[in-house]
């Protein structure tokens, strides 16, 4: 399989008064056709600034370095026209909040039919109240009169995803797109985001702050920390059998519904950082359980264990695969 | 076990939106246990939660704290200090509910003065700081200095400042990062141990809720559905509502489930 998307080396840096301000860290990452990737952080890790990167979105007051190609195509040097064909066609982007990325004062149909405004206007509304049909909304034709306020949040994010599929893309940034639901409408909306992806060949990046959550929905996960990939492999190796200090302290603080109930909970010490209060060696050598003091003064190059790329000069030690048992144990 | 608090059918009609928030919602919390009340937006699980505290008068019903009625805020003034001793509330998002332009100290002591003018401010302050794991050198800090996990830990200081038998925590941990959450949770267990408190705690979470309650209550439209101690209601679900709720948790194999077509 050929790779769709492919970042690499991603910096971003911010501009402030001080100086330039790192929010990511030499970024790679790559995304198969029809594959899904899940980016999994705290706060302030970077992964929406990443995402948007894809875009070619950046923040203001920002310097962007590396590279993104988008199916052969390096995504930085694409001129105005083919980025606006890129932007409307080939990627597609659901949001936490749905209710901000919707115009308040235009009907669902307005916001539907907007991306196909080239074909007349009753085969527009066909392809609408279809689309909606396939996000599991059956009365389309009436919802296409409403306006946002009138629908829940999770009925408005099947809109997003209908939207979103309409134009045909090959992929879909989703970042945080259940975060404000209830976990039943979740449940729901994922499962309608993955029938879309299955029907029109959509290749995912996945966005969250849910481990769980994107274990069940992708076949790849990259766990980023302070604008560093901490961990990346198979979505099943980094889920189940995690190998950095930090994967296996968030596994770790996340209370269990099934399986043995933790007694106590061991949670990471610290606070979250951000990408420009890591020191010159490992981002996450302050919180670490397992910091040496090599870790503190050199940073850790992604190295392949198993299946994965992990960011630690001391994965391999007993004392953190004992850490990671002891959480496949109680699952 | 004797009860604490006792809610008797508690209901809150809003008539404006014709709503019928909670709708005759009873239950007991005993004395030392942490009662989690579970449910999903528009459940009712605030406005029950507010009406106990006395933040909200009910429409009917009545809720009674160590077997004696509880009034509704605006309170008698010479009852005031006494019913705010019973109950604290700590609440989702700290940001919006400490004042920004106060220091730690002053959140703090101004709370300490008007419960006990005569007591040593500075040394309550410090202890407080101390039992939620923050210490002296936060005195001065305002709440823009502070992390989500900090500023959660001063909220629950400023709840501790008037020795409560109760606090309620409405959605405490659910804005903060998983490692943080860790944390507060640890605290929160913690200070139950160690000063003989009684939770009532609110949450959407099922994990969370079975790291921190002995039993549970869970709300769908206004009603208690189902009460059960925490383990038995996550391994043998009784009501169909609580079922689907569990099955929505991701977790090791689980796929998400489409039930039907969007009705809302």
């Amino acid at each position: 399989m050929t790779s769709l998307l492919e970042i690499r080396d991603l910096a971003i840096d911010i501009k402030t008064a001080t100086g330039w301000r790192p929010l990511v860290h030499s970024l790679s990452l790559s995304l198969n056709r029809s594959g899904a990737l899940g980016l999994v952080g705290e706060s302030g890790s970077g992964k929406s600034v990443s995402t948007r990167a894809v875009m070619r979105l950046a923040p203001e007051h920002s310097r962007v370095n590396g590279t993104v190609v988008y199916d052969g195509e390096d995504v930085n040097t694409m001129n105005r026209g083919r980025l606006r064909e890129y932007r409307s066609r080939q990627v597609a982007m659901i949001h936490q909040d749905p209710r901000s990325h919707i115009n308040p004062l235009r009907t669902v149909g307005d916001f539907l039919t907007e991306g196909v405004r080239h074909l007349p206007r009753g085969e527009r509304r066909e392809l609408a109240v279809s689309a909606l049909a396939d996000v599991g909304i059956p009365d389309g034709r009436r919802r296409m009169d409403q306006y946002p306020h009138q629908l829940s949040g999770g009925l408005l994010q099947r809109v997003m995803i209908a939207a979103a599929v309409m134009t045909g893309p090959k992929l879909l940034l989703a970042d945080e797109p259940t975060t404000a639901l209830d976990v039943t409408t979740q449940s729901e909306v994922m499962a309608v985001l993955g029938e879309a992806r299955e029907q029109h060949e959509l290749a995912l990046l996945f966005i969250t702050h849910d481990l769980e959550l994107a274990a069940a929905v992708t076949d790849r996960l990259a766990v980023m920390y302070a604008g560093t990939i901490m961990e990346e492999g198979p979505t099943a190796a980094v889920s189940r059998a995690p190998q950095h200090p930090y994967t296996i302290g968030l596994l770790a603080s996340q209370p269990n519904v099934r399986g043995a109930r933790r007694e106590r909970l061991t949670p990471i010490p610290g606070r979250p950082t951000a990408a420009h209060e890591s020191g010159p060696g490992c981002p996450f050598a302050g919180r670490c359980l397992f910091a040496e003091d090599h870790c503190r003064t050199e940073r850790p190059a992604p190295r392949l264990l198993g299946e994965s790329l992990v960011r630690c000069h001391r994965a391999e030690d007993p004392e953190i695969r004992q850490a990671a048992a002891r959480i496949q144990e109680e699952s | 076990m004797t009860a604490i608090i006792q809610a008797r059918k508690l209901t809150k009609r809003y008539e404006s939106a014709d709503l019928l928030a909670v709708d005759e919602l009873s239950f007991d919390v005993h004395q030392g246990e942490c009662l989690a009340v579970v449910g999903e937006s528009g459940s009712g699980k605030s406005t029950a939660a507010r009406m106990i505290a006395g933040l909200e008068a009910p429409t009917s019903g009545e809720v009674l704290v160590e077997g004696e009625a509880r009034p509704p805020v605006p309170w008698p003034r010479a009852r005031r200090r006494r019913l705010a001793r019973q109950i604290q509330m700590v609440y989702q998002d700290p940001i919006t509910s400490l004042d920004p332009l106060q220091t730690v100290q002053d959140t703090l002591g101004e709370i300490l003065a008007f419960h006990d003018a005569e007591a040593d401010r500075t040394a309550r302050v410090n202890e407080l700081l101390d039992r939620v794991g923050l210490g002296e050198r936060y005195r001065a800090r305002r709440p823009s200095d502070l992390s989500g996990g900090e500023r959660q830990r001063v909220a629950i200081a400023r709840a501790l400042a008037v020795n409560p038998k109760i606090l309620i925590l409405d959605e405490a941990v659910s804005a903060l990062d998983v490692s943080v959450q860790a944390q507060v949770l640890n605290l929160l267990a913690d200070l139950r141990a160690e000063l003989g408190l009684t939770y009532l705690f609110i949450s959407h979470d099922l994990g969370v809720v079975r790291q921190v309650a002995d039993r549970c209550l869970v709300m769908l439209g206004g009603r208690a559905v189902e009460t059960a101690d925490t383990e038995d209601l996550l391994s043998k679900p009784e009501h169909p509502y609580t079922k689907r709720l569990l099955e929505a948790v991701p977790g090791p194999g689980w796929r998400p489930a489409r039930r039907q077509a969007a009705v809302a």
